[in-house]
């Protein structure tokens, strides 16, 4: 594999390869996946040519597993093993789950996350998201003739930490390297934004199957900046379904229905819905297993009638983006509609007249977000060319907070701030000799405890024994690119240093990750190996490149002794990666980073030096 | 590259001063054009995005200084955190915990804003809170102008400390404003 051919330090680095990425948008009702070929961002279609990926799973007790159309046709037959809308369940307990009693789904209530009893065992949303992302992984690879080197997969921008990592730790357990973590509204953004080339404030609605998201960017100058997001995890086109299913049982008349027959009404509310996009109304006719029958005719009228409540709830969090951003409707230059949800003509109707605009509907609802998603990853794969050097600028949706006295939440990072971004917060003991502390972190705009969601919660342990107040305690909160938090805490006064990293309480484990990856390969133990061995090579092969490629560019930051330490520890990796030992490898990649971290510290300040001077520079 | 090598040092940028960072000069009054350009221009070297393809290491970094810039133009973009990290530089702390004297006029001026806050409220008539809100805008700029005079022209930095103390207590209403619109609308 040429990727793993190693240069020795001063020679020429291997020409520029295009690598594989991907945009993957992981949606409640259907997925996809996109690429850019060719500067061309285009959807990869399955073998019959079909672009979306129905998002249901289904585990037949013969331990098969089906994934898209096929799992979708068996919903009415299967429905217990048949899993759909799993995004519903990412990062959330049984408590947080709505309509659970209209659900023919088998729950268990686990720590951290919801769990669906299948014929194949108790799965976590994460493992039936993983099913997807491998079906349009495979999907990719087949398509694109290799091995993927990452991709984009894109959440809901009003997703808290746990539904993030959530979907992270599918994206790893799908065997997906992850380049980012997208919102979705930003994806639809960078569609559209570099179709149209357009500058100005915008609004991007975006209502998909379960999730609605309401994003205030501002377009300068190949800069996408992200000023508000808003919205509701846990409200999207579904939940139209649902209110058609309840009206077609109600004026039917019949009681509730069984499993299979409670399917069967809801495919027939989705069909109804869809229809009425196009038509002014829709007949549905179904006889259930029972004998009895559903024969009623939907107005489009009625329709929207039954499910104005619905629309309108869109509509505080549009207003709270706008207040948040400081802006009113006609502040707004141009509305774009995004997800399958804003084909209906009510909700087109709601938006255009909040914003006294006609919104913008020119790019597939359907596609927009994983087109996105595709021209990004091309450019975080590295495949950069000229004419693509935007910037992304996104917030976090809801502001993090710690646990204070009396069940009280400070807020620590506000909603809105723009990420990456860190920021501490100082507290002290409060009784005599108290030697250890407890912190729970918390997301969400309440200032009780009990109305925010905890996102972990730890100790501080080792506070050496002082009078009460004397202590300094200083907890840190990082929030990275992808709008992951991660928090740690130390007591500043004495110079003992009590430290810990928060593992979020609702994220897996690292090792239910690892029984999980186990659990998916025939020869567990070798693959992991061979896969193991293959990341760190990438790893390596990445920091030998870059230096041998930095020492060109910035040789003049090292004097002559610092340089030979450099040379040295490149030598030894290009040595290392030869070798089948992991642990060498790590250890070897370890080395290098710390005897070229000084290195790679001046050279990043010499090129935010240029760019402050106004200098164009080429990338690093 | 021989035995006598000397590498000069850069200057360290990223324990400089906002200011420094942005390049621009110390002062209240700012060019906001020239600082949201200067930002872009950082965050386009600095950026994750652009480093998600390289060594772990540089990753690192760019999270750190992208981290840095975002802090950086947060507090220069707002009057209200410009002036505090002003007066911070210069070793003044305003004291917002502690210091809660305020002129007789303004604590007169303060509770009537609260009252009228809590009649909207009340009421929950949302074109109060709007009226509230352009009386609030108003006092606010009044207070800019008055820091222009007294952080670059008068330096006189008690003086504006005392200013930032009532824009400060003018921000809370704001966002007391704000919370009384959603509550409104939920």
């Amino acid at each position: 594999m040429a990727l793993l051919q190693i240069a020795e330090p001063g020679e020429s680095t291997a020409p520029h390869q295009h690598r594989l990425a991907v945009g993957i948008d992981l949606g409640t009702t259907n997925s996809l996946v996109a690429t850019v070929r060719n500067s061309v961002p285009v959807v990869l279609n399955d073998e019959q040519g079909r672009a979306l990926l129905p998002s249901v799973v289904r585990y037949g007790a013969d331990g098969g597993v089906v994934v898209g159309h096929a799992a979708q046709s068996a919903q009415a037959q299967d429905p217990r093993n048949t899993i759909a809308s799993v995004k519903r369940f990412m990062g959330r307990s049984l408590s947080d789950v709505a309509h659970v009693e209209s659900m023919p789904y088998v729950f268990e209530d686990a720590p951290g996350m919801v769990r669906l009893r299948t014929a194949q065992g108790a799965k976590s949303p994460v493992e039936v998201s993983a099913d997807i992302l491998r079906a349009l992984r495979s999907r990719a690879e087949d398509s694109l003739g290799g091995p993927l080197t990452g991709a984009v997969i894109t959440v809901p921008a009003y997703f808290d930490d746990a539904q993030r990592q959530a979907t992270k730790d599918a994206a790893r357990l799908a065997g997906l390297e992850v380049l980012r973590l997208l919102n979705e509204p930003t994806a639809a953004a960078i569609a559209y934004g570099l179709d149209n080339a357009s500058e100005g404030l915008y609004a991007v609605y975006d209502l998909g199957g379960g999730t609605f998201d309401i994003s205030i960017l501002k377009l300068s100058r190949g800069v996408f900046e992200v000023l508000a997001t808003s919205g509701d995890a846990a409200l999207g086109g579904d939940d139209f379904d649902h209110r058609v299913y309840c009206w077609l049982i109600e004026a039917s008349r019949i009681g509730p229905p069984g499993l299979e027959d409670m399917r069967l009404v809801h495919m027939e509310a989705r069909r109804a819905k869809e229809v009425l996009s196009a038509q002014d109304s829709v007949h549905v006719g179904v006889k259930l297993s029972t004998g009895d029958e559903i024969d009623l005719t939907l107005t489009r009228a009625d329709f929207a009638a039954m499910t104005q409540k619905l629309v309108d709830k869109t509509l505080a969090p549009t207003r709270k983006a706008l207040r948040d951003a400081g802006l009113s409707p006609q502040d707004v230059k141009g509305v774009v509609m995004v997800g399958g949800a804003t084909r209906m003509p009510h909700v087109q109707r709601a938006v255009g007249e909040f914003f006294g605009q006609v919104p913008l509907t020119n790019l597939d609802p359907d596609k927009v977000v994983a087109i996105g998603a595709a021209i990004q990853a091309n450019v975080l794969a590295g495949n950069r060319s000229a004419g693509e050097d935007w910037l992304l600028l996104d917030v976090i949706p809801l502001s993090l907070g710690l646990e204070t006295m009396g069940g009280l939440v400070e807020k620590v990072i506000p909603r809105n701030s723009t990420i990456p971004t860190a920021r501490a917060q100082e507290f002290t003991t409060f009784k005599d000799g108290q030697t250890a502390m407890a912190i729970h972190v918390l997301q969400g705009e309440r200032e009780r405890v009990s109305d925010c969601r905890s996102l972990a919660r730890f100790e501080l342990r080792g506070i050496p024994p002082m009078a009460a107040g004397a202590a300094r305690i200083r907890v840190s909160f990082q929030v990275d690119a992808d709008g992951l938090l991660s928090v740690s805490a130390r007591e500043m006064t004495t110079g003992v240093e009590a430290r810990i990293e928060v593992k979020p309480s609702y994220g897996l484990a690292d090792d239910e990750v690892a029984r999980m990856l186990k659990d998916g390969f025939e020869h567990a133990q070798e693959d992991m190996k061979a896969r193991a061995l293959a990341e760190q090579r990438v790893e390596a092969q990445r920091l030998h490149d870059a230096t041998v490629a930095a020492l060109l560019a910035d040789g003049d930051l090292l004097d002559t002794s610092e340089r030979a330490v450099v040379d040295a520890s490149l030598a030894a990796l290009a040595t290392a990666v030869k070798g089948e030992d992991v642990a060498a490898l790590k250890q070897a990649i370890n080395d290098a980073g710390r005897a070229t971290d000084e290195f790679a510290a001046r050279r990043m300040n010499r090129s935010i030096q240029r760019a402050l001077a106004g200098r164009s520079v080429e990338s690093l | 590259m021989s035995d006598t090598s000397q590498v000069l040092p850069e200057a360290d940028l990223f324990s400089r001063d906002h200011f420094a960072l942005f390049g621009l000069p110390r002062r209240f009054v700012i060019d906001e054009r020239a600082l949201e350009g200067r930002y872009h221009e950082l965050q386009s070297a600095a950026h994750p995005d652009r480093h998600a393809h390289r060594p772990e290491q540089e990753r690192r970094l760019s999270m750190q200084w992208a981290t840095r810039i975002n802090e950086g133009y947060r507090l220069l973009r707002s009057p209200l955190t410009r002036a505090r990290y002003l007066l911070e530089l210069e070793g003044v702390d305003v004291g917002a915990e502690n210091n809660t004297a305020m002129p007789a006029d303004f604590l007169m001026q303060q509770m009537a804003w609260r009252e009228a806050l809590d009649d909207a409220r009340n009421a929950g008539d949302p074109e109060a809170l709007d009226a509230l809100s352009a009386t609030l805008r108003a006092a606010r700029s009044g207070a800019e102008s008055q820091l222009v005079r007294e952080l670059d022209e008068e330096h006189n930095l008690s003086a504006a400390a005392a200013t930032v103390r009532r824009m400060m207590f003018i921000a809370r209403l704001g966002e007391d404003i704000a919370a009384a619109h959603e509550k409104l609308e939920n």
